[in-house]
C-alpha cells in the first residue's frame, strides 16, 4: 500500500510536470512548423510569465483565475511584439541566423526581469487556491496542486487543438505551414500568421510559467526548465503537435520516477537517455514522419 | 465588353536577370485569353506579377479600373483575382474539403461559401466522394482538380491558370478544359490561360499573345494566330512538309 502511493503520487507528479513540459514543447513545435526557426528563448519566456503571475497575485492582489488569464493576455502580446519587432524584419534571413537571434532574446529578457524592481535575482513564490490541499482515498493523498496543473494544461492543450482543428484561421496557419506559396495565392497573410504563431508560443510559455510557480519558485533562472521541453519536442518528432504533449509527458513521468526510486544525479540526465534511446530505434521521433521528399 | 485588365509595359527582375522586358497587354472582361511560349518564357512570371508574388520593377497593372501593382497578395485575392500556380500546389496535410475551404479563406458569405462548394463538387465529382482525404494522397489528375477547385472558391472574375494540363491524361485534359470552358461560360469568369498545350489552349481562346525571352511577339485573335505559319510550327508542331520544306529551304538561303 505504502508503495502503491507513493507510485501514484509519482506518477501524477510526473504527469503534471510533463503537461508543462508539452506545452512549452508544443511553442517550438509550433514556431518551427511555420517559420523553420527553433525558439530558444521559449523557456525565458515561461520564467517571464512567471513573473507576471508572481506579481498580479502578490503585488496587485488578483484573484488566482483573473492572474491566469491576465497573464495568458499579456504574454500574447509579449509574443506578437517580439515577432514584430526582432523576427519581421529578420524575415528572409537564414534559419540558423535567426536561431542565434533568438538566444539573444533569451538574454535579453533574463537582463530585463533582472532589471525591474521586485521582481531581480532573489526567489519567489505564490499561493494558488489549490496550495496545501489534497484529495484523500483511503490510503491514498493527492496533492490538488498537481491535480489543478494536470486540468488545466489539458483543457488549454484542448483549446488549442480544437482551435487548429476547426477555425478558419487555425487552418489557415496549417495550410501555411504546408505551403506557404499556396498560401499567399489563397489570400492569406502570411505575416498575420507568424504573429499568431508567436502569440500563441509565448502564451503557451507563459502558462507553463504560471503552472510550473506552485511546484518550483519564481525565479530568473526558470528558463532552464523550460528547455527541457526541447528533448520533449524531439522525442516527438519536432513536427508534430501531439508529439510534443506526449514527448513532455514522458519526460515528466521518466524523470518524476528517477527522482524517486533511482540514486541521485538520474533524475537530470533521465530525459536524455530516454531520448537517445527513441533516436536510436526511430530516428525520426515518435510522431515523426520520414521527409517526404518531391522526385 | 470592357478591359477588365490593363497591363502596360510591366518589367520583372530575378536579381539582376530581367525575366519580362516591357510587357503590355490587354484583357476584356467575359474573355477566354491565352499567353502561349517555350519553356522560360517568363510566363509564369508574368502570372506572379499580376498576383503580386513580384513586384513589377516598372509599369502598371490595371484592374477594373484600379491600380493593383503595389498592392499586397492578399488585396488582389479580395478584388477578384484568383490563380493556379504552375504545378498542383496543394495544402498537403489538409484534407480536400479544407483545401477547398481555404480557397474561400477570404469570404464571409456561409450560404455563398456552401454554394460554391456544392458547384465544385458539381465540377468534379470526385472531389465529393474523397472530401475527407488528404489532398497529399490524391493523384496528380485529381490534385489539380483541387486547386482548380479552390480557386473557384474565392468567386473569382478574373481566374489565371498556369498549365492546367501538365501532366495529365489526354482525356482528363479535355475534361478540365471543358470544366474551364464551362466555368468562362455559366460564370462570366474571365479566363487567363497559360500553356504548352497550344492546341488546346487555342481551341478555347478567343485571343492569345505570343510570349519570347520576357517580350510579347504576337497578338491576336486565336483564329488569326492558328493561321500563322510560325505559330503552326513552332507552337502546334504542323509541319506541311512539301510546301514547308521548301520555304525553309529558300528562307535559309535568303541569309546564307
Ligand atoms: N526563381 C528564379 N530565379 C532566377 N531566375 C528565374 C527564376 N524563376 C524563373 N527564372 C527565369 O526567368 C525566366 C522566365 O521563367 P518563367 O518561369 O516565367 O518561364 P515560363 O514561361 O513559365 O516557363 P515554363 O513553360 O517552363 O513554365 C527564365 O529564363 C527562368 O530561367
Ligand atoms: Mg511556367
Amino acid at each position: 500500500m505504502q508503495f502503491f502511493n507513493e507510485f501514484t503520487q509519482t506518477i501524477i507528479n510526473g504527469v503534471a510536470i510533463g503537461c508543462i513540459y508539452g506545452m512549452v514543447a508544443l511553442g517550438f513545435v509550433l514556431i518551427y512548423k511555420s517559420t523553420e526557426v527553433i525558439n530558444f528563448a521559449q523557456g525565458e519566456l515561461l520564467m517571464l510569465g512567471a513573473f507576471i503571475a508572481y506579481s498580479l497575485i502578490t503585488m496587485l492582489h488578483f484573484p488566482y483565475w483573473l492572474a491566469l488569464i491576465t497573464t495568458i493576455l499579456a504574454m500574447g502580446i509579449v509574443g506578437a511584439l517580439l515577432e514584430r519587432v526582432v523576427l519581421r524584419p529578420l524575415v528572409g534571413e537564414p534559419a540558423y541566423a535567426i536561431v542565434i537571434v533568438t538566444i539573444g532574446i533569451s538574454y535579453f529578457i533574463k537582463s530585463v526581469v533582472s532589471m525591474i524592481p521586485g521582481w531581480g535575482t532573489d526567489t519567489y513564490g505564490f499561493k494558488t487556491p489549490f496550495t496545501d490541499k489534497y484529495v484523500r482515498s483511503g490510503e491514498l493523498v493527492v496533492s490538488w496542486e498537481y491535480i489543478s496543473i494536470i486540468a488545466i494544461a489539458l483543457l488549454l492543450i484542448a483549446a488549442v487543438f480544437l482551435f487548429f482543428r476547426y477555425s478558419r484561421m487555425g487552418t489557415a496557419m496549417r495550410a501555411t505551414s504546408q505551403n506557404q506559396l499556396a498560401a499567399v495565392y489563397m489570400g492569406i497573410s502570411v505575416t498575420r500568421v507568424f504573429s499568431l504563431t508567436w502569440t500563441i508560443a509565448a502564451a503557451l510559455g507563459g502558462i507553463g510559467g504560471i503552472l510550473l510557480a506552485p511546484i518550483t519558485f519564481v525565479h530568473m533562472n526558470m528558463g532552464f526548465i523550460g528547455l527541457k521541453a526541447v528533448p520533449a519536442a524531439v522525442l516527438g518528432g519536432f513536427t508534430s503537435p501531439p508529439g510534443a504533449i506526449v514527448g513532455g509527458l514522458i519526460i515528466g513521468i521518466t524523470e518524476s520516477l528517477a527522482g524517486v526510486y533511482l540514486p541521485d544525479g538520474w533524475k537530470d540526465i533521465a530525459a536524455w537517455i530516454i531520448l537517445i534511446g527513441v533516436l536510436i530505434i526511430r530516428p525520426q521521433g515518435l510522431f515523426g514522419i520520414q521527409e517526404k521528399k518531391k522526385v | 465588353m470592357s478591359v477588365m485588365l490593363k497591363v502596360r509595359n510591366i518589367e520583372t527582375y530575378y536579381g539582376p536577370i530581367m525575366a519580362i522586358k516591357g510587357v503590355s497587354f490587354d484583357i476584356e472582361e467575359g474573355a477566354v485569353v491565352t499567353i502561349l511560349g517555350a519553356n522560360g518564357a517568363g510566363k509564369t512570371t508574368i502570372l506572379k506579377t499580376l498576383s503580386a508574388i513580384m513586384d513589377p520593377q516598372k509599369g502598371t497593372i490595371e484592374f477594373m479600373g484600379k491600380r493593383i501593382d503595389s498592392l499586397p497578395p492578399e488585396k488582389i485575392v479580395a478584388m477578384g483575382v484568383s490563380q493556379v500556380p504552375e504545378g498542383r500546389e496543394v495544402f498537403h496535410d489538409l484534407t480536400v474539403k479544407e483545401n477547398l475551404l481555404m480557397g474561400a479563406y477570404l469570404r464571409n458569405d456561409r450560404a455563398g461559401i456552401k454554394r460554391d462548394m456544392d458547384m465544385v463538387y458539381d465540377y468534379f465529382p470526385i472531389l465529393k466522394d474523397r472530401i475527407a482525404q488528404l489532398a497529399g494522397d490524391m493523384s496528380g489528375g485529381q490534385q489539380q482538380m483541387v486547386v482548380i477547385g479552390r480557386a473557384l472558391m474565392a468567386r473569382p472574375k478574373l481566374l489565371m491558370l498556369d498549365e492546367p494540363s501538365l501532366g495529365l491524361s489526354p482525356l482528363l485534359v479535355k475534361e478540365i478544359y471543358g470544366i474551364i470552358e464551362r466555368i468562362n461560360k455559366e460564370h462570366k469568369t474571365t479566363i487567363l490561360l497559360v500553356e504548352q498545350n497550344a492546341p488546346m489552349a487555342l481551341s478555347i481562346a478567343s485571343h492569345g499573345f505570343v510570349l519570347e525571352l520576357g517580350r510579347i511577339v504576337m497578338d491576336d485573335t486565336c483564329q488569326a494566330l492558328m493561321a500563322n505559319e510560325d505559330v503552326q510550327e513552332f507552337y502546334l508542331g504542323i509541319k506541311e512538309d512539301s510546301v514547308r520544306g521548301t520555304k525553309r529551304w529558300k528562307r535559309k538561303k535568303k541569309w546564307r
